[in-house]
């Protein structure tokens, strides 16, 4: 179930600011940058570098103070049915099974019942949930439930996975099982996806580019290109190096 | 975490599941006999207490009369038909007045809780009217209704109003804003929104306010019969007790009870079909 191509991200010029006690801040400043079909790119930063901001954006769900976002050369504006988020919390609606969890996109979309739970079925296995099915939020583990989540995502197809700091707020263990997760679905969804991480390691794990935001004012935004073969392993020595080199970024090695 | 201990905690009943008779019979029997003694062992200790100290005479018989005579006041009046009718009228002032706090008090309530606007102008008059008690208020109904059946049902309808509006805008609000924004994230309309997060997300706290509004309901049904009526259970227990039928007062008293838990019991497994996936508390 692939889509073949589109998911090309151009931002252009991209400016947004906040007033904060009455004053402006500026969070992102003619932001630049092309995202590739098909690629995988992490944005990290510190805390006020503006990626969650970022990410909002190209949901549709904030809109920018100046410049722009074309997906596929199409300007944004607002959400758009072939972009699907996954936040860092997983936002199941409660009342619903995993399953129906896991259909809620297409049956808002507007897909017939059977058909919506037939694509619903497929991706709730992918996630490793098949035997959960039935089984409502409240029993599922943290890791579980972000699961759920992300078979939603993928139920609809989308040509573009927004991840806003999806493993943030899991445990060391389950962390690292979901990001080879990650790392697998994207490669048999042949999605464009474009992630912000606060987890260095995280990012060169999955990136194949990592697009690291300042946090000064008037600081650039740097890309690192991640040549590593995948799988990856992270005790390979270049791994190690990819590490130092983004931790030297942030003026901590 | 394995699957038969989710199924578990879903399917099994609160009375325990049905477990094979043998030799462990009277080790389960005397389990159950304890089950039973903690839940109910204080109601019966407290029964036999009033049945022992009335027949003894420890307690003035006339005022507190023996259980047994209330027993049988309470089937002489229900075989003989004439609480019956008493029960008939009081359902339908309650229930009349109930359904149509309901009709009012949900859709309202949930147009309040959406439209912010509405609910800043509403609040401070609605704020104002829930803290008048209706009993207070029952003598201007009186005044403007008659004394008859319009005055009744409308203070009743009056105090089950707002618990069931205030609970049912507070359930609106407090639907996770995280979750519209999901929902927007696939498109959502705010109609879809509406029916498919905020409608369900609100389901609990209008049950809140229901069972709230049926315990008030059975509250004023009294106060109301107490006043100008001729027939009803609250002017059976008024009634009985100006004419010393002590016995007949206490059983229109324990039909009130039993109302009350029926009426509750029925809410509580309606909202447990309803919301099988948050586990309602009692």
């Amino acid at each position: 179930m692939a889509t073949t191509s589109g998911g090309e991200v151009t931002i252009r010029d991209l400016s947004k600011s906040f007033t904060l006690g009455g004053r402006p801040i500026a969070v992102l400043r003619a932001l630049n940058l092309d995202i590739r079909s098909g690629e995988c790119l992490v944005i990290v930063g510190a805390s006020g570098s503006g990626k969650t901001t970022l990410l909002r954006i190209l949901a549709g769900l904030e809109a920018a103070d100046s410049g722009g976002v074309a997906i596929d050369g199409r300007p944004v504006h607002g959400v758009g049915a072939e972009r699907a988020v996954i936040f860092q919390e997983p936002r199941l609606l409660p009342w619903l099974t995993v399953l129906g969890n896991v259909a809620f996109g297409l049956e808002v979309r507007g897909v017939a019942k059977a058909e919506a739970e037939d694509k619903a079925r497929f991706y709730t296995a992918l996630v490793g949930l098949a035997e959960f099915s039935d089984a409502y939020p409240r029993q599922l583990s943290g890791g579980m439930a972000q699961r759920v989540g992300i078979a939603r995502a993928l139920t609809v197809q989308p040509e573009i996975l927004l991840l806003d700091e999806p493993l943030g707020a899991l445990d060391a263990m389950t962390k690292i099982g979901m990001q080879e997760e990650l790392a697998r679905i994207w490669s048999e969804e042949n999605v464009t996806m474009v992630m912000v991480t606060h987890d260095l390691e995280e990012a060169i794990y999955l990136a194949d580019r990592v697009l690291i935001l300042p946090r000064e004012k008037g600081g650039t935004a740097r890309l690192v290109e991640v040549e590593l073969p995948r799988p990856r392993d992270r005790s390979e020595s270049r791994f190690v190096r990819y590490r130092e080199e983004l931790l030297r970024e942030f003026g901590l090695h | 975490m394995s699957l038969q201990h989710i199924e578990q905690r879903v399917t099994i009943p609160a009375h325990g599941g049905g477990t094979s008779l043998g030799a462990d019979f009277p080790r389960l029997a005397s389990r159950a006999v304890v089950r039973f003694l903690s839940r109910y062992g204080i109601l019966i200790a407290f029964l036999a207490t009033w049945q022992v100290s009335s027949s003894a005479g420890w307690v003035n018989a006339a005022v507190l009369p023996p259980i047994d005579t209330i027993v049988t006041a309470l089937w002489n009046g229900l075989a003989g038909g004439t609480l019956l009718g008493d029960i008939a009228i009081s359902l339908q002032r309650a229930g009349l007045a109930f359904a149509a706090a309901v009709a009012v008090a949900i859709p309202l309530g949930l147009f309040m809780g959406q439209v912010r606007a509405v609910e800043t102008a509403l609040d401070p008059i609605l704020q104002v009217f829930r803290q008048t008690s209706a009993l207070a208020l029952y003598p201007v109904f009186i005044l403007l209704l008659g004394l008859g059946e319009a005055s009744k049902v409308f203070v009743i309808f009056w105090a089950t109003l707002f618990p069931l509006l205030l609970n049912t805008i507070s359930g609106v609000k407090q639907v996770d804003p995280k979750l519209l924004e999901m929902a927007r994230v696939y498109g959502a309309t705010r109609l879809t929104a509406f029916r498919r997060v905020v409608l369900p997300g609100a389901v609990p706290s209008i049950f809140v306010g229901l069972r709230l509004s049926a315990t008030t309901a059975l509250l004023l049904l009294i106060a109301s019969e107490m006043i100008g009526a001729n027939k009803g259970i609250g002017f059976q227990v008024m009634n009985a007790q100006y004419n010393f039928q002590t016995p007949l007062m206490f059983a229109a008293i324990v039909i009130l009870a039993g109302l009350g838990l029926i009426a509750n019991q029925a809410l509580v497994s309606l909202q447990r079909r309803l919301c099988r996936w948050s586990s309602p508390t009692d």
